[in-house]
């Protein structure tokens, strides 16, 4: 019984922590532009595609996952460049169909470079499962979950303390005002499509060995993204990663004490009520107050 | 004199005339080709199915043609890719019978794919032969459809069949949210009341889960389960197989059909070994006995597939060959590409050893495949083997 819901638990923590670092990278971009990425997904997909790829043909691993995170980070700023940005002072909606749009050329291209199939990546420390009190998981799930925690606190390192963060979250506070005092707003807008890019692809390359990468690796997990971005706040970091977790655990526990039929339901039914009852989010004040 | 010399003239000319029309006309009719259409999913979810699948149309046409095509006819193909949408796939069956005016359809290589097309051909009148696995495309009869896989009812009594033999009697099912998965947890549930399996469990997964953990804990605590049966196709069940490891269920694991080809193998890694499934003879070419009626064709088939496509043979490839070859042969009997006589000679295949194991239809039975047709095959070393 213990052991059962103990299970569901850590497959819901593992999943996740995945929606999180999705979640996480809405939020940022979301913040320094106000553009709901809808590509945030690709970027996951390039991680996991690249590191599979690349791997399979004799790079090493960390290598390969750095090359992926790199390559992923200019799909980001093409993007911003050359969609966003070009688009600077359209509406919302337009930007959401924008971003739309990209995602889907992104996958487009992917299959004309990577091919139809699904791609492995090696666990990186064996598949031997891990037993705690009755439940198992796979040490991949420990890759999952580290690196989430590691990148969630830097990325809160990187708003608390560095210049480039500092100037992300005043943009995001008042973009006029972070203009007058000399913070060049493109750039910064840049900035941050690298940066949620860079995370997309590294959280792509650690869930890759789990859930296996294919082309459209990105659609699921940039909904669910959304979803823990949406539940937790609109541009609230820690509500994102909160969100995350939330989703992920209450498809598993969905999964395992309802139906698993309704897995994925689970997500649209926490959007809906979120967006009905809550439409700030869990974290999220009136007139929102960003990461 | 002159009036007849004129008169002889103009009567050879006339001959000459009538003679060259005749023979260009008659070579006209020579060289009319075999109109042969096709819809697979090339793109899209099934891929990994409508991939081979197309290949293996096109380079068997042009095999033909090269070596003077079906009685001195050639074969004209003209494949789409339906992307695995049921829409799509009927605005192409639409497309073939009426703008390109085909004489055969081969093709729909998913479920959903072929029944979506099947109304079209059957009020058009134009024979199709599916390359999908569910039982609800030929059961009941439909005058004009047929197929070549093997049907997800098939799967089920194969393992059952398999389960007796180990002297197992409760199944847990786990099944794919997919047209596939869905069929095949009604033949599952159907074919356990015949023979007297008792279905202790009845799980769902979606086709792009990443995680079914949840679900296999589930059967995991569930005392009564002697063996688990999952019907999905592509990388769901490779994830199952992951999981089910992860979570250390020592259970006999089965999987459908639906996963014989090389990909399962390699996505699974090593979760994949002890895996049974019934499969094609193709997949154990190597391995069946010489005596084995189908093994010239399946060694023969996976060599032109390898050799040309650099890649592994796959048995969804052979379901497309299995289709070209049906119905050239039916051409070939029916002495033309008139519709209803190419029809009925499709019902009347007899014998045709394809890779899919020996086919012979009836106006009953618009498959022609008996349980025999499948062989039980588990994951050893990586590989295929036949359990015997």
């Amino acid at each position: 019984m213990f052991a059962e819901l103990l299970q569901y638990m850590l497959s819901g923590l593992t999943i996740g922590a995945i929606y999180a670092l999705a979640g996480l990278g809405f939020s940022i971009i979301y913040n320094a532009s106000h553009v709901i990425n809808f590509a945030q997904g690709e970027f996951i997909m390039v991680g996991g595609m690249a590191s599979a790829t690349l791997t399979a043909s004799g790079v090493p691993l960390p290598l390969a996952v750095l090359i992926g995170c790199g390559g992923a980070m200019l799909v980001g700023v093409l993007v911003a460049k050359f969609a966003v940005e070009r688009a600077r002072n359209a509406s919302t909606v337009t930007l959401i169909i924008i971003t739309i749009g990209a995602s889907i050329f992104l996958r487009g291209v992917a299959e004309l470079i990577w091919g139809k199939d699904f791609k492995r990546l090696d666990a990186f420390s064996g598949e031997t499962p891990i037993q705690i009190l009755g439940a198992s998981m796979q040490p991949q799930s420990l890759w999952v979950v580290g690196t989430a925690g590691v990148l969630i606190v830097a990325i809160g390192l990187f708003f608390a303390k560095t210049l480039t963060g500092k100037a992300i979250l005043a943009t995001s506070h008042n973009r006029l005002a972070a203009q007058l005092v000399g913070i060049d707003v493109k750039r910064v807008v840049l900035a941050s499509f690298a940066l949620s890019a860079a995370l997309g692809a590294i959280g792509g390359a650690v869930v890759a060995p789990i859930t296996f990468s294919y082309t459209e690796m990105g659609i699921m997990l940039g909904l669910k993204g959304f979803t823990a971005a949406v539940l937790g706040g609109l541009g609230h970091g820690p509500g994102a990663v909160a969100g995350g977790l939330i989703v992920g655990i209450a498809e598993a526990l969905g999964a395992g004490y309802i139906s698993s039929a309704y897995k994925d339901a689970v997500a649209f039914v926490i959007i809906l009520a979120v967006l009905l009852f809550m439409p700030n989010g869990l974290f999220g004040k009136r007139g929102t107050e960003r990461v | 004199m002159r009036k007849r010399l004129f008169a002889t003239i103009a009567f050879t000319a006339l001959t000459a005339m009538t003679a060259v029309s005749g023979l260009l006309s008659g070579a006209a009719q020579a060289a009319d080709p075999i109109k042969v259409g096709a819809f697979v999913s090339a793109t899209g979810p099934a891929s990994f199915l409508g991939d081979p699948e197309k290949k293996v149309l096109e380079l068997y046409a042009d095999r033909i043609n090269k070596a003077g095509g079906i009685d001195g006819r050639p074969v004209q193909l003209t494949v789409y890719d339906d992307g695995g949408a049921a829409d799509k796939a009927a605005s192409f069956t639409k497309r073939l019978i009426e703008s390109d005016g085909v004489d055969v359809i081969v093709g729909g290589t998913t479920t959903a794919a072929t029944m979506a097309a099947v109304p079209l051909v059957e009020r058009a009148g134009v024979p199709f032969i599916s390359l999908a696995g569910a039982v609800v495309i030929v059961e009941p009869v439909k005058k004009w459809v047929f197929k070549t896989p093997h049907t997800d009812r098939m799967a089920a009594e194969k393992v059952m069949e398999d389960m007796k033999k180990r002297g197992l009697t409760k199944l847990a099912l786990l099944s794919e949210d997919s047209g596939f998965g869905k069929s095949g947890r009604e033949q599952t549930i159907a074919v356990a009341k015949e023979r007297g399996i008792e279905l202790v469990a009845d799980e769902t997964y979606g086709a792009k889960d990443t995680d079914v953990t949840a679900q296999l804990t589930k059967i995991k605590n569930n005392a009564a389960a002697q063996a688990v049966l999952v019907f999905g196709l592509g990388q769901g069940p490779a994830v199952v197989t992951k999981n089910y490891r992860q979570l250390g269920i020592s259970l006999p694991l089965y999987q459908s059909h639906g996963v014989a080809s090389k990909e399962f193998i390699r996505l699974a890694g090593g979760a994949a070994e002890g895996v049974r499934l019934p499969a094609a003879g193709l997949v154990v070419a190597a391995q069946l006995p010489d005596s084995d009626p189908q093994k010239k064709v399946v060694t023969e088939f996976t060599k032109v597939y390898e050799d040309s496509f650099n890649t592994e043979v796959s048995t969804f490839a052979g379901h497309a060959y299995d289709g070209l070859m049906i119905a050239l042969d039916a051409v070939k009997r029916a002495g033309g590409t008139d519709k209803a006589k190419l029809r009925d000679a499709i019902e009347q295949t007899k014998g045709y050893v394809g890779t899919g194991g020996t086919v012979t239809m009836s106006a009953k039975d618009h498959m022609g495949l008996t349980l025999d047709a499948f062989h039980m095959v588990e994951v050893k070393q990586g590989d295929w083997s036949l359990v015997k």
